[in-house]
């Protein structure tokens, strides 16, 4: 099973996650740019957490023969701090960059005048990048924030097709399939959608346009829910080539929009195999690489 | 148009820009590995091109030598787009511009140049970093001709750490002295006691034996002050490694 896991926050993860995630078959991964648990306070937090998403996360997951990109932008908590906010004005550098797959996560939080308008904003930035956007629905009050995330990207005059919209269960994901929007679907070990829930969406509405994620992050979370929901597709029947519909080749087809996916398997590692060819890859071909993975602590 | 004619005439143009507008670089340097490719120039031997670098590498090295000469009057705007370069690069971007600092190598080393100042505020970062592509393309010709002695024995040892060959080193026999071989064979001691390998780019090291004395005596003397005599003779067949780098 080949997966392409379209938003997980890997900086929260351990090189254990990594290493499991290979095994399972994630070849491919998008992290997005989101809050940390701890708010930031300056502009200066989120250049630094961008520099590491477009830098030392992407070499840290090519260690284990995973391909990383990310999206970028303002999220909808932190849009309500006016000390964040200056933020917008440097994203244009970060969206210019290789890996920089679409905006994202944007969306609403709690609906709130300033968060409008960062919205606003940032699907703005994506039309000038043509670049596809990702868009976070709210914990509370998820239906209304659903319908006015659709009113404000229907607005936009973007094209459906390049915005997905996240964290969907049974209550919304009907509003966001006749928009013409991507629906993308978090797989959690208790709250926002589980892999069975999900096997009867797919059920339901086809796999047309889904995305399914692990969205781990520093919460409660597993990094393999994307796996699991490869297996629960199969155990309930779903032939080979859904799954891989589902788990690789829609998020390929949603974020392959950018033109900015890199897909080949890294050097040391096989494209199909599970099998993990060894920590020596990027230091060159030597005879005596037996030890950690580089960079695998502080040096 | 194949791929390489694409990457040829795109590359033809983005250094036919910076040296007509040298800000041109800011958004022409992000796109090189679109437009020309990521692969390692010698797969073979080279597989992630710590040695040799990469293709998307070779472009930069062309891009940062064209506003090199751009700006080969303004050396403060020079420095400036250089610092920029590196701050807001990405991790082949930096890696781009740490190669690309060959352009400005020869320079008369002047603690007052800022281009130099630039330079080495790049190597340091980079040196400091884990991403092993940095750590090997901080180690060239420009860390070869203006890094201290103290900074740049630091980053041999740290490419022995992290395992970057010790052949991306630019003018290794030049400047291993006395000092870095007692560094390499207290690291290598340590290994030992642990029970584990020496890099055989720590052991090859070590069997050169001499090395350039800290405190500036004849070239080629033997064992200098501060160190633990090397066990083997310098050998009289040592190519330059870092001539490749």
């Amino acid at each position: 099973m080949r997966i392409f896991d379209p938003h997980i926050h890997m900086t929260s993860r351990t090189t254990d996650d990594y290493e499991a995630m290979y095994a399972a078959g994630v070849r491919a991964l998008v992290e997005p740019a989101f809050w940390l648990g701890q708010p930031r306070t300056n502009v200066g937090s989120f250049t630094d957490y961008f520099d590491g998403l477009i830098g030392w996360e992407r070499f840290r997951a090519a260690q284990f023969g995973i391909r990383h990109h990310c999206t970028i932008a303002l999220n909808p908590k932190e849009a309500n701090d006016p000390r964040c906010v200056e933020v917008l004005d440097v994203l244009p550098r970060y969206l210019a960059k290789d890996g920089v797959v679409a905006v994202g996560e944007v969306g609403y939080d709690s609906m709130t005048p300033e968060e409008d308008r960062v919205l606003a904003h940032q699907l703005e930035l994506a039309r000038e990048h043509r670049l596809p956007v990702m868009v976070h629905t709210p914990h509370r009050d998820k239906l209304a924030g659903t319908r006015r995330t659709l009113d404000v990207v229907r607005e936009s005059g973007l094209d459906p097709e390049m915005v997905v919209v996240d964290h969907l269960n049974e209550v919304t994901v009907e509003l966001v399939a006749d928009s013409g929007c991507w629906m993308g679907f978090s797989i959690y070990p208790d709250t926002k959608m589980d892999e069975h829930r999900m096997v009867e969406i797919l059920r339901r509405y086809g796999p047309d346009r889904k995305l399914v994620n692990s969205a781990a992050d520093w919460g409660r979370s597993d990094p393999l829910k994307t796996a699991r929901t490869g297996e629960a597709m199969r155990a309930a029947g779903f032939a080979e080539g859904l799954v891989s519909t589902v788990l690789w080749d829609n998020p390929v087809a949603f974020y392959g929009q950018s033109g900015r996916l890199v897909l080949d398997p890294l050097p040391g590692f096989t494209g199909d195999s599970a099998t993990f060819s060894g920590n020596s890859v990027l230091r060159g071909a030597r005879a005596d690489a037996a030890s950690a993975p580089a960079g695998g602590g502080a040096v | 148009m194949t791929g390489q004619d694409h990457a040829e005439t795109w590359l033809t143009e983005a250094v036919r820009r910076v040296t007509g507008s040298p800000t041109a670089v800011r958004s022409l340097f992000p796109a090189v590995g679109r437009e020309v490719g990521r692969a390692a120039l010698r797969p073979e031997e080279d597989p992630g091109g710590l040695v040799h670098g990469t293709v998307d590498d070779q472009a930069r090295v062309l891009i940062v030598s064209a506003l090199v000469s751009s700006l080969a009057d303004e050396p403060e705007a020079l420095a400036r787009e250089l610092r920029e370069l590196y701050r807001y690069g990405d991790d082949a971007e930096k890696r781009g511009l740490l190669r690309g600092l060959v352009a400005v190598a020869d320079r008369a080393p002047d603690p007052a140049d800022p281009v130099i100042a630039a330079g080495l505020l790049a190597v340091r970062d980079a040196l400091r970093a884990n991403d092993v592509r940095l750590v090997a393309a901080a180690m060239g010709p420009f860390a070869s001709a203006h890094l201290d002695d103290h900074s740049w024995r630091h980053g041999v040892l740290k490419c022995l750490f992290v395992e970057v060959p010790l052949a991306a080193v630019a003018e290794l026999p030049r400047r291993t002295d006395a000092e870095l071989l007692r560094m390499v064979a207290d690291y290598a001691a340590e290994r030992r006691a642990a029970g584990r390998v020496v890099p055989a780019d720590a052991e090859a090291l070590l069997a050169t034996g001499g090395g350039r004395p800290p405190a500036g005596p004849r070239p080629g003397e033997d064992t200098g002050a501060g160190g633990r005599p090397p066990e083997r003779a310098r050998p009289t067949d040592a190519a330059d490694p870092g001539e490749e780098a």
